[in-house]
């Protein structure tokens, strides 16, 4: 039994999704401490709530997948960049100006959706080359670039929406100013199709994006893991010398992994403005949503399968977040969803508090190891 | 007063699954030499972690003057008199030599350094020990001989008598071996008492006084080394009989397989050239060695050569194809220029493919990508072949096949096989696991650096053995080494390489081992123009 269990710890999976739980279970933790310091009286209803709104309803189920759907990309974009050892702080911005391609496409082109979104894979991955040019060519630091070129991006695609009349909702006869056109108006063709969900699911949000998300990360998670691209992609990132001795070529595979990733993030920002529920807002903000990929990557460790539950989770906690309204104010439910999210990205380090005692009996056990385990005895555990 | 100064006694540390230390005697007497022998991952530096007290042992004891002592950390060992000389130095490279020795028990008033009172005793002590330092240089600027005379000096400066080296001889040349030996002796004759920790044969026999022997995790005894000789010593560490000296039949050398013409390459660290115009030939069927000291051009010179670094002039021709060539700048030489000399630099891949294999100097740094398994590391210069590969996925089961066909014909021992994490290999593996990728490649040429680093006496035989039979397969090997016996022993001809110039070329059967200390020392150069081919 111990044998077992010891075993299975030994599964480098079994060890990220510990970490992930255990990180999870923390953040719930002190997010329930944190309720109560603020509000005492309102605060286990408010947990009560944060932790099962997502679950009540199919209609808030709908909405928590709605969300994720979004946050999956920017996930696996984070996530992708990762494997290569990129950081990829700027899908934000690769998933603004994936949001403006597919949103130019569809109200001022009239395009159909699936036009519009292999046009917000393209905007993001335009935007992914940049960071990756400069690291390549120049070593610039990739964190430093896609935070230029996150502000880059949003003034860019405030400039060009202002500037192209058709886009904004008055010109569809809506009363704001500061918005996109709403694509029901504008172009229905251009929304990602409902295919019954919406009925089915008594739901406005509901649509296929979800599943689109999905396949990509499956896409994602072929990459990666079967084929010879990923391989190299995964040497570079895990040991970019060793990647050159064997005559990889980094260079062209740190802004190949940059086009993917901002490809990721880019269909993101079209998956969420394509749903028709949202409408685009010319504000000075960033969007979160390219910063929320970051604890969904860190989350899932930046596998790729394990992204879609992490976003299931972040969503599933953004939900149930709303439902703690007005017994908290939203800034205070931002505040805990972020402690608890915070908390979960912890599971990297979770996972390397649990290896570090593993690795370093492991370690230590190394030097005796081709002394003391002898080549037959190997075999067995392979099977 | 007690005979022994340190005792270690029935000293048990388990790690999951393997029992590093099994019920290890270890006494160390005052004013002795003893060395600690065994092969890696005998449970040498373990037993040495729990000396400094990195680790607590599950069993046994340690007394100190006869006295029980609990060492829980190397505080706790520096108190009680026990310094360490790691075999990776523990420096800080931008802090001068004074800074360094002082470091963590600098003297003080009221939280000023006295700093004269520290230079005052640091000179006294190496001017008594004959440990040549400067007080005033920065670390990172002085030689790994000095580096190594500042880690000596920091434990004579907290009163250290029991002094532990770890392989302090591995980045030493021989003239610096035997002055270390020297002032091993003057400690031990003051009654201070060293432990000693090495794989070489010939260091214990000339300075130990008794060696104790561990195999895997146990002791197989302690012998005085007056009454015993390498063969003896061996048989006790490997448990069977090793060969020291190669055998090897006579090279036949054959074709030119690699030619290299005024390759100069430029120093990352300093403004001058680390390679300075070398020439030289490496033909099929004979093992060319570069030797040297660390640090004189020998890795930029590699580099060039598998690609990694870019050199500023000359040629390098690989099966009488260039894979290297610079082209002269304008206005130099002009009439050259207009001959229109074009620039090569052909990319590893390419290099790779024409037969070049490579066992690199760093086989964490270059050769390994640690969190890959031993399977996806096997195939690091081959995945794209279309044996692994089809239309772009990895064939996972070739891979594997391929992987056992390797760890079985090359005897690469892991935990897991296939899928073990090259992290938790053992360094003895990790180098097997290198060498049968690249030799499985069936180079043309391969480049070996220091393919014997860190490694034990059965690994080492192990390693040469491949090497040589690659040479009688017909394939050059050009061998990059700083081990002198390897140089005499293996190769068939010798260059030496002082401050990025070939100071001259031997053959091993005509020289000596002394007679290459001092070329590589600089002290001597082959004043006669040495063939350029």
């Amino acid at each position: 039994m111990e044998a077992k269990k010891r075993r299975t710890l030994r599964i480098p999976g079994s060890t990220s999704i510990l970490a992930s739980l255990i990180s999870i279970g923390v953040g719930l933790i002190v997010g329930l401490i944190l309720l109560y310091v603020l509000n005492a009286k309102a605060a286990g209803g408010a947990f009560i709530s944060l932790v099962t709104t997502g679950f009540r309803s199919t209609d808030k189920f709908a909405k928590m997948l709605y969300q994720a759907a979004p946050l999956i990309m920017t996930g696996l974009s984070v996530g992708f960049a990762f494997k290569t050892g990129l950081f990829n702080i700027g899908a934000t911005g690769q998933y603004t100006v994936g949001a403006a391609f597919a949103l130019i496409g569809a109200i001022q082109f009239q395009l159909p959706w699936y036009i519009c979104l292999l046009l917000a894979f393209i905007g993001g991955a335009i935007w992914g080359i940049f960071p990756g040019l400069f690291k390549a060519l120049y070593n610039v630091n990739e964190v430093i670039t896609s935070i230029m070129f996150n502000w880059i991006a949003m003034f860019a695609v405030n400039l060009t929406i202002n500037n192209l009349p058709m886009m904004l909702a008055k010109y569809w006869g809506g009363a704001q100013m500061d918005r996109t056109a709403n694509l029901a108006q504008a172009n229905p063709s251009a929304l990602i199709p409902r295919m019954g969900l919406d009925v089915l699911m008594k739901s406005n949000y509901m649509n296929i994006s979800i599943f689109i998300a999905i396949i990509f990360a499956l896409i994602s998670w072929v990459i990666l893991s079967k084929t010879t691209f990923g391989y190299e992609l995964k040497a570079c990132g895990y040991n970019r010398n060793a990647s050159i001795y064997a005559g990889i070529n980094a260079k062209r595979n740190i802004v190949l992994s940059m086009v993917i990733s901002g490809a990721f993030a880019g269909v993101g920002g079209g998956l969420y403005f394509l749903a028709g529920t949202g409408q685009y807002t010319l504000v000075k903000q960033l969007l979160s949503a390219g910063f929320n990929g970051i604890p969904v990557a860190l989350l899932a460790t930046s596998n790729p399968i394990g992204t879609i539950f992490s976003a299931f989770f972040v969503s599933y906690i953004q939900v149930g977040g709303d439902a703690m309204q007005p017994d908290f104010v939203k800034e205070i439910i931002d505040i805990i969803i972020s402690v608890i999210i915070y908390l979960a990205a912890f599971a990297l380090l979770t996972r390397e508090l649990l290896a570090r005692g593993k690795q370093r009996r492991a370690d230590d056990a190394a030097d005796a190891m081709d002394a003391i385990a002898p080549a037959p005895e190997a075999k067995d555990e392979v099977k | 007063m007690n005979e022994y100064v340190i005792e270690m006694l029935n000293i048990t540390k388990e790690f999951p699954g393997i029992r590093a230390n099994d019920d290890i005697t270890l006494r160390l007497r005052r004013g002795e030499i003893h060395a600690l022998l065994g092969e890696n991952g005998a449970g040498k530096s373990t037993l040495m972690s729990v000396l400094f007290g990195l680790y607590q042992p599950e069993k046994g004891v340690i007394k100190k003057d006869g006295e029980i002592v609990r060492i829980k950390d190397p505080n706790d060992a520096n108190t009680l008199n026990i310094g360490m000389v790691h075999q990776h130095f523990k420096l800080v490279e931008v802090f001068t030599v004074l800074e360094n020795i002082i470091l963590g028990v600098e003297p003080n008033k009221m939280g000023f350094l006295q700093k004269k009172v520290a230079r005052k005793k640091v000179v006294e002590l190496s001017e008594r020990y004959g440990l040549k330092i400067d007080p005033d240089a920065l670390i990172e600027n002085i030689s790994v001989g000095m580096q190594q005379r500042v880690e000596i000096l920091k434990m004579l400066y907290r009163d250290n008598d029991i002094l532990i080296f770890d392989e302090p001889t591995a980045v030493l040349t021989p003239q610096e071996i035997d002055e270390l030996m020297q002032i091993m002796r003057s400690f031990a004759a003051e009654g201070k008492s060293i432990l000693f920790i090495t794989h070489k044969l010939n260091e214990i026999m000339a300075v130990a006084d008794r060696c104790t022997v561990l195999r895997k995790g146990k002791c197989i005894g302690t012998v005085d080394v007056k009454d015993t000789d390498k063969v003896k010593l061996s048989r006790m560490m490997v448990g069977r009989d090793v060969e020291f000296i190669v055998t090897k039949d006579d090279a036949t050398p054959g074709d030119v397989v690699l030619d290299v013409k005024h390759l100069t390459v430029p120093s990352k660290s300093h403004k001058n050239n680390a390679v300075k115009d070398v020439s030289f030939q490496v033909r099929a069927g004979e093992i060319v060695c570069l030797a040297g000291i660390e640090g004189n051009g020998q890795t930029e010179c590699v580099y060039a050569l598998t690609g990694l670094e870019k050199p500023s002039a000359g040629t390098i021709t690989l099966k009488g194809e260039p894979i290297v060539l610079i082209g002269r700048k304008r206005g130099k030489q002009s009439a050259e220029a207009l001959g229109k000399v074009k620039t090569i630099l052909m990319p590893i891949r390419h290099r790779s493919k024409l037969g070049m294999s490579h066992i690199p100097e760093d086989r964490q740094k270059f050769g390994l990508v640690l969190d890959y398994s031993l399977e996806q590391n096997l195939v690091l210069q081959r995945y794209w072949e279309p044996t692994f590969q089809k239309s772009g996925f990895i064939r996972n089961l070739s891979v594997r096949q391929y992987a056992e066909k390797l760890i079985k014909q090359y005897d690469i021992r892991s935990g897991q096989g296939p899928i073990t994490s090259a992290r938790s290999m053992s360094g003895g593996n990790q180098q097997k696991a290198i060498v049968a990728r690249e030799l499985d490649k069936n180079p043309e040429l391969l480049v070996a650096v220091q393919p014997t680093r860190g490694l034990d006496v059965g690994a080492i035989e192990y390693i040469h053995h491949q090497l040589i039979a690659a040479r009688d397969k017909g394939k050059g090997v050009f061998l990059v080494s700083l081990e002198l016996d390897e140089v005499v022993n293996v190769s068939d001809r010798i260059l030496v390489m002082y401050e990025g110039e070939i100071v001259g070329e031997f053959d091993p059967k005509k020289t000596t081992v002394e007679e290459l200390g001092l070329f590589m020392a600089g002290a001597k150069k082959q004043t006669a123009e040495r063939t350029v081919h």
